[in-house]
Parts: structure tokens; sequence; C-alpha cells
């Protein structure tokens, strides 16, 4: 047993941090989508779209940061310092975009400021979560239990990258959300953003995908050797097949297709990610088994997970079938 | 100069937490009251309280809005600033926070939604339903983080191996020896802090001719609430410290400036205690009345500050300062409650023009005392984060200086123009007061419920 539950908690980790990549993933695409909108009323749609949603929406991101905590203290308390920097450029940015929502509707004159508050703090937001991913999958300077790198390790090619693939991502689910959710003019125009968006998400993982087995013999190893290329091709092909059907979808004009294809694309290279770095959780050397908190603890928590997620999942998906169809301007929820 | 990331990160941490839970306090009241408003509406069908509701929603939904940003910085602190705490502590306090998310957050988050947009999308009885669940869930917020911070100043059921908390009783841990009273004091001081802001905006709108009968309706509820709970509140204080006597007296004899252990020891009324020469200078005091209080007997013995070493006495100054703070706020809104509630029962508090005055003028206070008191606990049980076993000094992030300054320059940057506009919204959206009602009794829908800062604040027809 107490050999399982870091692993099961590794699953449920994986779990709250996809979830909230899928669920803030679209809300901060909104926001980044949202000075580029041709008209005032199209951002007032646009924001309604995601407004009745987005606070439950970065939950997830509390659960994934509090999951750490308790299931994996030691990633929690040496990712967080080595990666202070960046985190506190996230949570900045999510302050001045989260009060925007209420702000940006209460303002006559400061209208425009929490207009480019809600854009800036969604880009910025999105920026550091990708730096943030970048340095999970390089791996971050321990000794003993503690963080012993410097205050400036974070900032590096590789990291910058993933932050700008990030955004191009959430970018993407914003424009495949308001596909889902709008109609006419705004829903024209999010189509248009779908082609471009999506040649550099592909691009993107394809760079990330050379970039990593070349940062780590590790990871090359894991990739290209045999007969680990044959049980792993499924995730590069079902990646280009995914690809082609949301080209696809676009041409069609299908409603949902798109959206839940992005959401493919991103779950696929979630799953590559784990690949590379497996049975590490925070590399170069901190696996699942040595970041793992007391059993008794696991235990207690995985209790509570399984009881309460069935019902948070419930609620959820209610809220959403509440506020279901199109969003229409001057209706507002 | 050397940065000293212990003394940067302190000083951050008492700053972003004390800016959150102004927003929490006001929001835990404001959603039972909410709950309230919502279910007289129900029952009586009289368009007054779903008006009343609305409006005190819209001040609900910029205060949350608040609440949650700030919250999600806090829930980061942890392992940014006090990681060596976090290693050392996560197998007891990491689950608390965890099933703060699991049974709170979740919930509050979800059915706020619900609670904002859904009014015209679910059954009147399903959006009761909602706000029920935002007030439930802020409760839960409030016990699992209580339980967490009061393990923290009571440790109970670990085990301490290799620097390392061990978990060996659960119920032990959640239900450590302070957790009920600072629970029981704690919502208290919310609801209380509520009911002020209640009082004070319907006692300016009386003062100002306008809403009335709303007004009234509001005053009323609050001070007769306030008339039993703020009495209430002085007496879980006096529990609270005695347990506080128990566990931690190291910190009672800095919030009663005692020095020597003595027999019949005196209650300070004012002093100012000096930590360098050991001693108070212009001290006022009642003789016997310290150990009267603390054990409830005029002779009893009470420890003094000498008795520790100085390296493990909390500052005494400010402990001393804001726990007088604290209780002159407590008395205050007793003598403003009562004196509320006889005008009202000799059916003179709408002609009371000075009462009404002193009503808005006390809007604040709860939110002071609040701060005095969270002060009070906190800096009291320095220098331990986890009291007696861990200090403050071990559980800082081995991060350089030089970024807790930014990082605590960035807050005050921020807090500071969210704050501004917060307060500058939640003004405009008072004096908008409780939307009128359409001539046929339909309640009006707004662009967007929630836009009614912007709204022409006519006043209601009587
Ligand atoms: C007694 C009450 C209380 C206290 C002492 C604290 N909080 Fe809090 N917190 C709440 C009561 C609350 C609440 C009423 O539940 C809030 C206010 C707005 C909200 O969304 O929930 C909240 C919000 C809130 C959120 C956002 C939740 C969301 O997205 O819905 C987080 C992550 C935290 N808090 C974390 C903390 C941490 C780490 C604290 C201590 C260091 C803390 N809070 C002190
Ligand atoms: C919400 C009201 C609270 C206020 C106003 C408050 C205030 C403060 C202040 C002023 C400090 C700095 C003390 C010093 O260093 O001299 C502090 C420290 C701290 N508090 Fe709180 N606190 C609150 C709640 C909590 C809760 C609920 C927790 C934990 C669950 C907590 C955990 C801590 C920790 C870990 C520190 C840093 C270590 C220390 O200085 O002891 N606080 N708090
Ligand atoms: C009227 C008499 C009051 C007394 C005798 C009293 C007593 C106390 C004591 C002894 C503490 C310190 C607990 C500790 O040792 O850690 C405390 C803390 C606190 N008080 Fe009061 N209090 C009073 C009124 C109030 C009021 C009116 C409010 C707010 C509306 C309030 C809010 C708080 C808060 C938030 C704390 C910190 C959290 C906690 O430890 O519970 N108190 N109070």
């Amino acid at each position: 047993m107490d050999e399982w539950l870091p692993l099961i908690w590794y699953g449920v980790i994986g779990f709250a941090v996809f979830m909230y990549v899928l669920l803030d993933g679209f809300d901060l695409g909104v926001g980044i989508l949202f000075p580029f909108a041709s008209s005032r009323a199209h951002r007032d749609v646009m924001m309604n779209s995601v407004a009745p949603v987005w606070d439950g929406n970065e939950t997830w991101l509390i659960l994934g940061g509090g999951g750490l905590f308790v299931a994996f203290p030691l990633v929690y308390a040496t990712a967080l310092p080595a990666l202070y920097l960046p985190l506190l450029l996230m949570l900045i940015a999510l302050v001045f975009r989260g009060v925007a929502f209420e702000f940006r509707f209460r303002a006559d004159r400061s209208r425009r400021f929490w207009s480019t508050g809600f854009f800036a703090g969604s880009l910025f937001a999105s920026f550091a979560q990708g730096i943030i991913l970048g340095n999970f999958v390089r791996g971050i300077r321990v000794e003993g239990v503690s963080f012993a790198g410097g205050a400036l390790d974070w900032l590096n090619p590789f990291s910058l990258f993933t932050g700008v693939a990030v955004v191009i991502g959430y970018a993407l689910l914003g424009a495949t959300w308001l596909i889902l959710k709008t109609e006419g003019d705004l829903q024209a125009w999010s189509y248009r953003l779908v082609r471009p968006l999506t040649v550099g998400m592909i691009g993107a993982i394809v760079l990330v995908s050379l970039w990593t087995p070349m940062m780590s013999a590790a990871i090359a190893a894991r990739w290209f050797s045999w007969p680990n290329m044959l049980w792993l091709s499924p995730v590069p092909l079902i990646t280009a097949v995914l690809s082609l059907w949301l080209w696809r979808a676009e041409t069609r004009r299908a409603e949902r297709a798109p959206f839940l294809l992005t959401l493919g694309l991103f779950l696929l290279s979630f799953i590559g990610l784990a690949i590379s770095l497996w049975p590490n959780i925070l590399p170069p050397d901190i696996t699942v088994w040595r970041a793992a908190s007391a059993p008794s603890t696991q235990l207690f928590m995985l209790v509570g997970v399984l009881f309460l997620m069935p019902l948070i999942l419930g609620y959820t998906a209610f809220s959403y079938y509440v506020f279901r169809g199109k969003v229409r301007h001057g209706e507002g929820y | 100069m050397e940065l000293d990331p212990l003394l940067l990160s302190r000083i951050q941490f008492g700053f972003v937490v004390s800016f959150h839970i102004l927003f929490p306090a006001f929001t835990i009241g404001l959603a039972s009251f909410i709950v309230v408003l919502e279910a007289l509406w129900l029952w009586r069908r009289d368009g007054l309280f779903l008006r009343l509701s609305e409006f005190w929603t819209r001040l609900f939904a910029v205060s949350f809005g608040m609440g949650v940003v700030s919250g999600i910085v806090m829930s980061y602190q942890f392992g940014t600033n006090w990681s060596r705490f976090s290693h050392a502590t996560a197998n007891v306090i990491a689950p608390l926070l965890g099933y703060e998310v699991l049974t709170a957050f979740f919930l509050e988050a979800t059915f706020l939604g619900v609670l904002l947009f859904g009014r015209n999308r679910v059954p009147p009885g399903f959006h009761f339903f909602s706000a029920l669940m935002v007030a439930v869930g802020t409760l839960f917020s409030a016990f699992w983080i209580l339980s967490a911070n009061s393990w923290m100043q009571t440790p109970s059921g670990y085990a301490l191996r290799d620097g390392i908390f061990h978990p060996a009783d659960w119920l032990s841990i959640i239900f450590n020896p302070s957790f009920p009273y600072r629970l029981a004091h704690m919502v208290a001081a919310a609801y209380l802090t509520t009911a002020f802001v209640v009082i004070g905006v319907s006692a300016w709108f009386l003062r100002h001719d306008r809403f009335r009968r709303s007004s009234l309706v509001t005053l009323r509820l609050g001070l007769v609430f306030a008339a039993v709970v703020a009495p209430l509140q002085l007496f879980l204080g006096d529990l609270h410290g005695l347990n506080t006597f128990e566990h931690q007296p190291a910190k009672i004899a800095a919030m009663e400036g005692h020095w020597e252990d003595q027999q019949g020891a005196p209650l300070l009324l004012f002093a100012i205690p000096d930590a360098s020469r050991e001693t108070n200078h212009l001290a006022v005091a009642i003789p016997l009345l310290g150990s009267l209080i603390l054990t409830h007997d005029a002779h009893g013995e009470v420890p003094g500050l000498k008795r520790y070493s100085p390296e493990d006495r909390p500052p005494v100054l400010v402990v001393f300062w804001t726990f007088r703070v604290m209780v002159a706020m407590g008395l205050w809104m007793i003598f403003v409650a009562w004196r509320g509630s006889w005008l009202l029962w000799r059916r003179r508090l709408e002609s009371s023009r000075g009462f009404l005055r002193l009503c808005s003028f006390s809007l604040p206070v709860g939110f002071v005392a609040l701060l005095a008191g969270w002060i009070t606990t906190e800096i009291g049980r320095q220098p331990w984060t986890v009291y007696g076993l861990l200090r403050t000094r071990d559980s800082v992030s081995p991060v350089e200086g030089s970024s807790v300054l930014i990082s605590l320059l960035a807050f005050l940057l921020a807090y500071a123009v969210i704050f501004g506009f917060g307060t500058y919204y939640l003004g405009k959206i008072v004096r908008g007061g409780p939307s009128p009602a359409m001539p046929d009794g339909e309640v009006h829908t707004p662009l967007r419920p929630l836009s009614g800062a912007g709204r022409a604040s006519g006043d209601e027809k009587e």
C-alpha cells in the first residue's frame, strides 16, 4: 500500500493540474485574445462567457499547489522557492485579472485600465505558468531537502520558450471556447484565429519534443531506444491525427470539435511530458517516492479526495449546465 | 546593507495575510446575511427583501473577488517564503489546507457563479440553495484554516522525528486545544464585523433620508443581532484568553504587560512596556483585576515575562497595545448595540440623529478589532511558528533577500491599487443603494445583475 500511495497521488495531482489547464486555460486564453476583438460589445460578451465560472476554474490551481503540499512536500518546499519570481509574476497577474471581472463592470472612467488589467493579467499569468512548466522539465538544483540554486536559475531559453508556448496554447483554447459560446461576427472572428494558433501550437510541440531529448540524455533514451520507440509511437501519431482533424473541423465550421480537439492536444502533450520525466516528479533525481509525505498523511487526504472529488465534479458540471448555450450581448448571465 | 529574507518574509506575510483577512471576515458574515435576506424574500415575497439581497450581493461580489485573489497568494506563500516550515509540518498541516480546498473553496466558487448570475436561470428555491452553499463554504473554510493556525499555536497529536512532524492522531490534530476557542471567537468576529457594516450603511441612508423602509429593517436586524453577539464575544474572548493562559503563558504575560511572576496581579489600563529595560512606563492599573480575570481568583498566581529568557519572549509593546485596541473595540460594539436596542425599544431610533451618526462612524470597528486580534495572536506567539517546537528563523525559505524585497514591494503596490479601486467601487455601490423595484413588483434585472454601481440611484417609492 505504502508503495502505491505516491503513485495514486501522482495521478491525482496530474488530474488536478490537467483540469486546471483545461478549465482556466480557456478563460486565460479569452483574456489573451481580449484586446484584439473588434468592438466593446464583443469584449463584453467574451468576458461574460467566463465570468460565472472563472473562480471555480482557478480553484484547481489551488488544489494543484495544495496537493503538492499534501502529497509531495519536498517538491512544494524546493520548487516554490526556486520559482519565487515567476510565481510572484503569476500571482500578481492573477490578482489583477481576477478583480478585473468585477471592477471592469463597475468602472466608467477606469474601464480601459481594467480591460488592460484583464489582458495583461491573463497574458503574464499564462507566460509565468509556461516558465514554471519549463523549469519542472529542466529540473531544479536541490541539496538535501532544500533548493540550492540562485534567484535567476529559472531564467533560461527553454523555459522562456515554454512560456510562449503556453500562451499560444491557451489562446487556442480561448478561441475554440469562443466558437462554442458565441455566434455571428465574434464567432467568425474566433474561427479565423484557429488556424494560425494551431500552427503555432503544433510548432511549439514539435520544438519542445526535439529540445527536451537534446537537453537530457535520459529523456532521449526514454523515447529513442528500442522497443520504447514502438510503444510510445502512438503519442506523436495521435497528436498528428488530432491536428489534422482540428484543421478539418475549422473548415467544416464545427462548433464543439475544435475545443475538444485542442483539449486532446493538451492531454497528449501532458502525457508526453509525464513519459519523459517518469519516475521523477522533479528532475534530475527527486522521484515520486522520495518526495512523498507520510503514508498516513497521503491516506487521510486520499479518503477525502475519493469522497469529495465526485461531488465537486458533479456540481462543477452542473454549473456549466446552468450556464449552457450561447452568450449574447446585453443578455449577460 | 544586508537584506534579511527572514525579516522581509515576516513583513510580507503579515501584510498579505492582513490584507486577505479583511475580505473573508466581511464575506463570511455577509454570506450568511444574504441567506437570511433570500429566505425572507422566499417566505414573505416582499420585493424589499429581494432588493436588499441584491444590493448586499453586489457588495459581496466585489469583496469576494478581492478575497479570492489575495487568498490564492496566501496558499503559495507557505512554499515560497516558509519552505522549511512547510517541509517540516506538511505531514500534519497540509491535509487541513487540502480539506479546505475540497470542502470549501470549490463549493463557494461554484455556487457563487449561480448566486451572482443565475437568478433567471434556476428556480428561486435553487437560487436560495446556492446562497446557502456559499455561506456554508465560507464557514467550512474558516473551520479548516483556523484548525491549521490553531495547530501551529497549540500543536498536538503529532510525533516529531528528525525535525519532521508526523501525524499520530488526526482528531487531536484537527481539534487541538486552542481550536474550538479560536473558531468560535473568529466566526463571531466575522459576524460582528459584517453587522457593523450593515448598521453603518443603514444608518447612513437614514441620515440622508434615503431608502428609509429597507434601511430601517436592516438597521434593526443589525443592532439586535449585535446586542446579543457582542457580549457573547466578550465571553468567548475571555474563554479564549484562559485557554491561552494555559498553553501560551508567555503570550498572556505580553498581552498583560506583566514582567514579574505575581500573586494578585493588577490589570494595566495604560502603559508603555519597554522590552530593553524589562519594565513598564506610565502604568495605570486596577489592582488585583488581572489575577481575577485570568485565574478567577483575586490572589491567583500569574507568570511574568522575566521567567522566559529574552530570546523566547514575544515583542511585548505591539502585543500589549493591539490587545487593548481589540478589547476597546469590543466594548464599543457592546455600547453601540445596547444603546441602539434601547432606542429601538423606546421607538426613538429613527429620530436619534446623533446616534445614527455614531452608527455610521462605527462602520469599520469590526475590521480594526479583527486585525488587532490577529496581530495579538500572531506576534504573541513569536518567536515560534510551531509553538515551542519550531522557531520562525528556522522556518524561512533559502531565498535571497533581494527577491523577497521585490515581492514585498510588488504586493504593496498591487494591493494598494486594488484596495484603492475596490473601496472606490464599493462606495459607489453603496451610494447606489438597494435598487428600486419595477412598478409591477417585478424585479428589475439590469444588463448584468451586478452592474448596479453604475445605475442611477433612484430612491425607492414607499
Ligand atoms: C477565518 C477565515 C479565514 C482565514 C483566517 C483565512 N482565510 Fe482564506 N479565505 C476565507 C477564509 C479565511 C474565505 C471566507 O473562505 C475566502 C474569502 C473569499 C473566498 O473566496 O473564500 C478565502 C479565500 C481564500 C482562497 C481563495 C479560495 C477561492 O478561490 O475560492 C485561498 C487560496 C485562501 N483563502 C487561503 C488562505 C490561507 C493560506 C490563509 C492563511 C494563511 C487564509 N486563507 C486565511
Ligand atoms: C487571517 C488573519 C491573520 C493575520 C492578520 C495574521 C497575521 C500575521 C502576522 C502579523 C504575522 C507576522 C508575525 C511576525 O513575524 O512577527 C504572521 C505570521 C505568520 N502567520 Fe499569520 N495571521 C493570520 C492568520 C494565519 C493563519 C490562518 C495561518 C496558518 C494557517 C497563519 C500562519 C502564519 C505563518 C506561517 C506566519 C509566519 C511565521 C511567523 O512569523 O510566525 N496566519 N501572521
Ligand atoms: C470584547 C472583548 C474581547 C476579548 C476579551 C477578546 C479576547 C481575545 C484574546 C484573549 C485573543 C488572543 C487569543 C490568543 O491567545 O491567541 C483574541 C484574539 C482575537 N480576537 Fe478577540 N477579544 C475580544 C473582542 C474581539 C472583537 C470584538 C473582535 C472582532 C470583531 C475580536 C477578534 C479577534 C480575532 C480575529 C483574534 C485572533 C484570532 C484568534 O486567536 O481567535 N475580538 N481575542
